[in-house]
Formats: structure tokens, C-alpha cells, sequence
């Protein structure tokens, strides 16, 4: 069920450069059931900016009615979201879309999930429950250089990390296809978010095995309405499409157009 | 009593509030939300005669106070809108305004002529304003002449009151509405969206991958303000409203204007709940103001 609710910042703190990570609590945390949804946040009381920020949500407290973003200062709205401090009030929609599919790995497999810069942070909660359930987990990270990596640590007390760096100045140089190459590293299921580049390149890569994508596009309404977000169904020839927004953002490989 | 039921060609409506066209799909997803009946009535998305896909994306850019949007009129074919969004929304006590779009006269005509026949569309919105496609839309909305006689024709066969959607991108908007009453309209929605264009810092190309786009929200609330101000005075056909509006006062603002109702657009995007968070707080800003009905507030600027 989507709230929405004005939620209580509890944290918020620059984890690398331009890279916030914002806890919130709400009421709205308990329908938070599925790793890879994403919300809907208004940064500003005001009509500028107007719309909402489509933000992935990073991690699931319900003990505590917490969760976790991790995202990006791009433009306005996310740099007026940054600047909230604990005790400010954030206006909330969500949960949104529908994630990954945990049940698509079984107790003792191998789970390999990768991401690209600001499409980690969704990956994260899913290493967690996955791990919860049995699952293996595999992380390889991608960022384009040193100063944006960020949750390393976290992701390797979950599992084999590895984190591949564009200039080569952290980890591996080269994208995240160079180090599942080089490792050769194998799996049964894949679960990536990250650019559409990165995304793409997967599923070409692995077109034999289960592999699961998180999309990004710019939205309006985040529920489905505005059609903004639409994409094309593989081999449509009349006119079937998908909306990032409320099919997505996960579809599996194949499944939509990159 | 109710202090906010309006009645206009068609419509009995319980409020004068209604989700605009293109901004409320076929209502399925904000009936999580909320009850549709609350509504004084919905105007559906843009219906044409074959499925449409739309543009390609980017479609959307935020711009300040406002957005630019280029769908391309995407829905799913006059056919299934029939079959199944209507008979959908069928289960929900409220009037359908049925927004008719096409490339050429014949498109309007059927889909009109078939749309119309649906049990609970009640009126149709003659969409000759869309400014993303490549073909009709706007194009039937900037000749007088053009817009004169595909009303005519759309209005001989439609079994119910006909409203025409008026574009702002015109240099003269009251020879537009003359033009809509003259071919037989019985009422007018006022204004679709801005002609717009937003370009990128970094690639210096434009962000929408329709380059163009309409702007919409609060950013041309007083554009519209102006257009019905002066429409209404001299046209003798009922206005809804519609351009930015977010608020109780504005709905206010628009009936001061001229209009006789309003549908609200951007703002279901930003909030949800707005359309009935819109319809409670109306009765109290009229009493505060001194009104027992709202619908003497239609054209107090000017009278």
C-alpha cells in the first residue's frame, strides 16, 4: 500500500563526494516489503521545486520505522534535500513500483549483484535479505572514481565484495563487466541497478542466465499515470509497453527495450 | 445544502473539481487513494481512434514552478478505452469527460461518434490543442476557421454537450473561443499547456526527446487567469478552468476569472490527495469570503 506521510528526518551525512545518506522514520516504513522500491520525496513546502525526487530506498528498519537513501546531489531539488538536518520534516510517497524478486535465488545459491555509482544503494537492502534468507552473495560495485565510492564496507560484511573504479584510482581500473571477467566469478542469479551502458552490456553478457535490472528514467507522478516514464517490450510490434515507475523499476533481461 | 454543486451542458456536478485530462490517467491509479465518486467529474486521458505509443523519452522536465511535458497522446486505442477503462470506471458515481484526440478530421468524428455512446461519459472535451504531436492536435486549434468546423462536425455526431480545449499558443484567444461557439460548442476548457523548451547545462541539447514540451503547474496559472478573464466576457458558453492550480484560493481565482468549474492537473502529481483535499476545504473559504455558493464567484472581476 503507498502513504504518504511527512516523515521524521533522523540522519544525514555526506558518505562520499556529493554522496548523502539520509535516514528518515515514518509510519510508511512498514509497507516497505520488497528491496529495489523506490519513494517519491517533495525536498521543498513550496512550488519550486514542484515535483517529487524519485529516491531508491537503500535500507529497511521496521524495528525502528527507519529507512535509509543514499543519493546524489544533481541538481536543485537533491542539493535542497541535503541540506535537511535531524528533526526536519520531509514530505514521503511510497513504497513505489515493485523490486527484486527474492524468491528467484533458493537457500545456497549464488547471488551476484552489481552496481553502478548512484544504482548501488538499492542493492544493498537486497544483499541483506538475501543473506537473511541463505543466499551467497557476490557484490561488484562500479564508480567512476576514488572520492565516489561509498558502502564498501558495508556490502563486505554481507559478502565478496569487489569494487571496480572508471580511472582505475580505487580497486579495479576499468567497469564493473572487466572484474566478473577477470574473476571469472559464477552465479545463478544476477541482480544489477546501475547506468543503462552497465545494464545493458549484462544482459547481453549473460543472456543464458537469470538476471534482474533496475531502470532509472525521469518520472512525473512516480504511480503510473503521467506516462512519462514508459518503455518499449522487446519485440513490440503493437504498440505493448512498461512503466518504469509502477512495472518497474526491476524487470527482468529481456523483458523491456534498454 | 451543498454550496458547491454546479450544473453546466451535461453535468450535474457535486463539486466543480475535476482531475484534467492527461493527468489523471483513467483514474485506476488514484483510486488507491482515494473514492473517485468524491469528484465532481474526470476528464480521461486523450483518446484516439488506434493505440498510441507516444514520444520517446525524456518526456518530462521539471522547470521552475512549472513542467514542460511531451507524452505524444499515448493510450491504448478508442476500442479498449471503451471497453475497458470506461466500464472500469463505471463502478464510481461520476460524470466522464471524454477528451477526443486525433490526426485528421475523421479521427475526431469516430471517436466522438463512439466514445460519446458510453453510459457514463456525459461530455466530451474536443482536445485541438495538444502541443507534442507531429499531427492534429494543435493544429486543428489555431485557425479559427479549422477549429469552427471540426467543432461543427464533431458536434453533429456526438450524443453529448461537446467542450472544446483551447490553446494559449494563439496570438488572439477570444477569436478561438468565438470560433468554438460559433461551430456549435457547448461549453470550453481552458488552457491546455505552453509551448516550451528546456536545454541541458551539460550536452547543451534540449532535455525533452520531443525537444518541445507544454508547461504546466502554478508557472501558467496567470496566463490562463488572463485568457478566461477575457474569454468569458465575451463569449456566452461556460468555462472550466484549468492551469496551476494547487489550492482552494485558486479554484477562487479562476471562478473570479469567469470560470464555472475547474479540473486540476499538474498538482495530482506533487499530491495525490489533492483534488479532495481541494473539495474540503472550499465550503470554508467561501463562508470566510461570504459566499453561500460558489458559483457566485464565476465572473466577479469583471461584473
Amino acid at each position: 500500500m503507498i502513504i504518504k506521510e511527512m516523515c521524521t528526518v533522523v540522519s544525514q551525512t555526506e558518505l562520499a563526494d556529493s554522496i548523502y545518506e539520509l535516514t528518515l522514520k515514518g509510519e510508511l516504513v512498514q509497507q516497505m516489503n520488497e528491496p529495489g522500491q523506490f519513494v517519491q520525496l517533495k525536498v521543498s513546502d513550496h512550488i519550486d521545486p514542484l515535483l517529487r525526487r524519485p529516491i531508491s530506498i537503500a535500507r529497511i528498519d521496521k524495528t525502528s520505522s527507519e529507512f535509509t537513501m543514499i543519493y546524489r546531489t544533481e541538481g536543485r531539488g537533491t542539493t535542497v534535500l541535503s541540506q535537511k538536518h535531524a528533526g526536519d520534516l520531509v514530505d514521503v510517497l511510497g513504497p513505489l513500483g515493485s523490486g527484486f524478486p527474492l524468491e528467484e535465488t533458493a537457500k545456497g545459491e549464488i547471488a551476484l549483484l552489481v552496481g553502478g555509482g548512484i544504482g548501488v544503494p538499492p542493492l544493498y537492502e537486497l544483499s541483506r535479505q538475501l543473506t537473511d534468507k541463505g543466499v551467497t552473495v557476490i557484490h561488484v560495485l562500479g564508480f567512476q572514481t576514488k572520492n565516489a565510492v561509498f558502502y564498501e564496507q558495508e556490502f563486505s560484511l554481507l559478502g565478496e565484495t569487489y569494487v571496480a573504479t572508471v580511472d582505475g584510482s580505487y580497486g579495479t581500473k576499468g567497469f564493473v563487466t572487466d572484474v566478473i571477467a577477470e574473476k571469472n566469478l559464477g552465479f545463478d542469479t544476477l541482480y544489477s541497478c546501475g547506468p543503462t551502458p552497465m545494464l545493458k552490456a549484462l544482459e547481453t553478457n549473460f543472456s543464458d542466465k537469470k538476471v534482474f535490472l533496475s531502470l532509472e528514467e525521469r518520472m512525473g507522478c512516480g504511480i503510473g499515470a503521467c506516462f512519462a516514464c514508459v518503455c518499449h517490450t522487446k519485440n513490440d510490434k503493437d504498440g505493448k509497453y512498461k512503466k518504469v515507475c509502477s512495472d518497474g523499476p526491476v524487470f527482468r533481461a529481456g523483458e523491456v527495450e534498454l | 445544502m451543498s454550496m458547491l454543486d454546479v450544473k453546466l451542458p451535461g453535468l450535474n456536478l457535486k463539486n466543480p473539481i475535476m482531475p484534467a485530462s492527461g493527468c489523471f490517467g483513467f483514474g485506476r491509479e488514484y483510486s488507491q487513494f482515494y473514492d473517485l465518486s468524491r469528484l465532481g467529474a474526470i476528464m480521461i486521458k486523450a483518446t484516439t481512434v488506434e493505440p498510441r505509443f507516444g514520444n520517446p523519452t525524456p518526456r518530462v522536465a521539471e522547470t521552475s514552478a512549472g513542467m514542460l511535458n511531451a507524452i505524444g497522446l499515448q493510450n491504448p486505442g478508442l476500442q479498449k478505452v471503451v471497453s475497458e477503462e470506461l466500464t472500469w470506471l463505471e463502478r464510481y458515481d461520476v460524470p466522464i469527460i471524454a477528451n477526443v484526440a486525433g490526426s485528421t478530421e475523421e479521427d475526431y468524428v469516430e471517436v466522438a461518434k463512439e466514445i460519446s455512446k458510453a453510459a457514463n461519459v456525459h461530455a466530451l472535451e474536443l482536445n485541438i490543442s495538444c502541443p507534442n504531436v507531429k499531427e492534429g492536435g494543435i493544429a486543428f486549434g489555431t485557425i479559427p476557421e479549422v477549429a469552427e468546423n471540426l467543432t461543427k462536425k464533431v458536434k453533429e455526431v456526438s450524443s453529448v454537450p461537446v467542450y472544446v480545449k483551447l490553446s494559449p499558443n494563439v496570438s488572439n484567444i477570444v477569436d478561438m473561443a468565438k470560433a468554438a461557439e460559433a461551430g456549435g460548442a457547448d461549453g470550453l476548457t481552458m488552457i491546455n499547456t505552453l509551448v516550451g523548451m528546456r536545454i541541458d547545462l551539460k550536452s547543451a541539447r534540449p532535455i525533452l526527446a520531443n525537444k518541445t514540451g507544454g508547461l504546466s503547474g502554478p508557472a501558467v496559472k496567470p496566463v490562463a487567469i488572463r485568457m478566461i478573464y477575457e474569454v468569458s466576457q465575451q463569449v456566452n458558453l461556460p468555462i472550466i478552468g484549468m492551469g496551476g492550480i494547487q489550492t482552494a484560493e485558486d479554484v477562487i481565482e479562476y471562478f473570479y476569472a469567469g470560470a464555472s468549474a475547474v479540473a486540476v492537473g499538474t498538482a495530482n502529481f506533487v499530491d495525490p490527495f489533492v483534488c479532495p483535499s481541494i473539495i474540503d476545504e472550499l465550503p470554508n473559504l467561501l463562508q470566510k469570503l461570504g459566499y453561500d455558493h460558489i458559483s457566485e464567484c464565476t465572473g466577479r472581476s469583471w461584473k
